[in-house]
């Protein structure tokens, strides 16, 4: 099995899957990211979709909102397994450039994450 | 009354709560009533990351909680009380008559329930404290979001 870095985008609605297939789209790399919905969950049962999601490899998870069930879903699991980082806020911008780096460590991924992710954002006029 | 909604929801402080029903009832202020998350700083922490700078948390146990409600109802400031199960709501209900309209926000898969919304799962023995508490005067309606329709409990069966 690889230990090339996973990313994991979890949201609300269908907002995960939306977005891993236009990292797809983008890129053409599309075994880089897994999606995770938190429609119809409580927070143990998204714990328990993120676990099988993220199985025994090293990952990054993306998260939609900087708070809600999503981002406490994964905050529960990283509190017990290393060899994973959290993102809050997630953009199409950091997914893209994450999927070039995942010879990373997981916090290194996730700080340049935030970083590219923050300077993507731009007020045009 | 400005204790503007007791809901029950497992996902706790999250954005139906904090956004949905936060802006639609103009609440300024969070109860997360849950006996666990009251004595664990841990759990405390993560769900003051999803509030936002313009309200404010506590966290409190049942009983203490049904304390307090008398002081909700004549606050100047809006309240929303959150609970993570129907038989800690049940309790509150109980030990604070003055809770008279419940909200069925977010109640999921568990071993035994069975669905009833798309939101909201319960088993009987559930089903059968909410029908007790509403013939003791509780107005008890599934609403998860302000837009939807609140679905009186006897639609639940």
């Amino acid at each position: 099995m690889s230990d090339e870095l996973q990313g994991i985008v979890v949201s609300h609605a269908q907002l995960a899957e939306a977005m891993v297939a236009a990292v797809g789209e983008i890129t053409g790399q599309r075994d880089a990211l897994v999606p995770v919905s938190n429609e119809g969950c409580s927070r143990a049962l998204l714990t328990g979709r993120l676990s099988e999601a993220i199985g025994a490899r090293p990952a990054v998870v993306f998260v939609d909102l900087p708070g809600g069930s999503c981002l406490q879903a994964a905050l529960a699991y990283l509190r017990s397994h290393r060899d994973v980082a959290v993102v809050a806020g997630v953009n199409l911008a950091m997914l893209v450039d994450f999927v070039y780096h995942r010879d990373l460590t997981p916090t290194g991924a996730a700080q340049r994450a935030g970083e590219v992710g923050g300077r993507a954002v731009r007020v045009v006029e | 009354m400005t204790l503007s909604l007791v809901r029950v929801d497992d996902r706790l402080i999250h954005g139906q709560v904090v956004v949905g029903w936060g802006h639609a009832l103009g609440a300024k202020h969070l109860v997360l009533v849950d006996d666990e998350v009251s004595t664990n700083e841990w759990e405390r922490d993560i769900h003051r990351v999803g509030v936002p700078p313009d309200m404010t948390i506590e966290f409190l146990s049942v009983e203490h909680a049904a304390r307090r409600v008398p002081e909700w109802q004549v606050s100047a400031s809006r309240t929303i009380v959150v609970l993570g199960e129907i038989t800690a709501a049940v309790r509150l209900c109980e030990l604070a008559p003055q809770v008279k309209r419940l909200n069925l926000g977010g109640v999921h898969q568990a071993p035994g329930r069975r669905q009833r919304l798309p939101y909201v799962f319960m088993t009987d023995t559930e089903a059968g404290a909410l029908a007790a508490l509403a013939a003791r005067g509780v107005d008890i309606t599934a609403q998860d979001v302000p837009t939807a329709r609140a679905v009186p409990l006897k639609e639940l069966a």
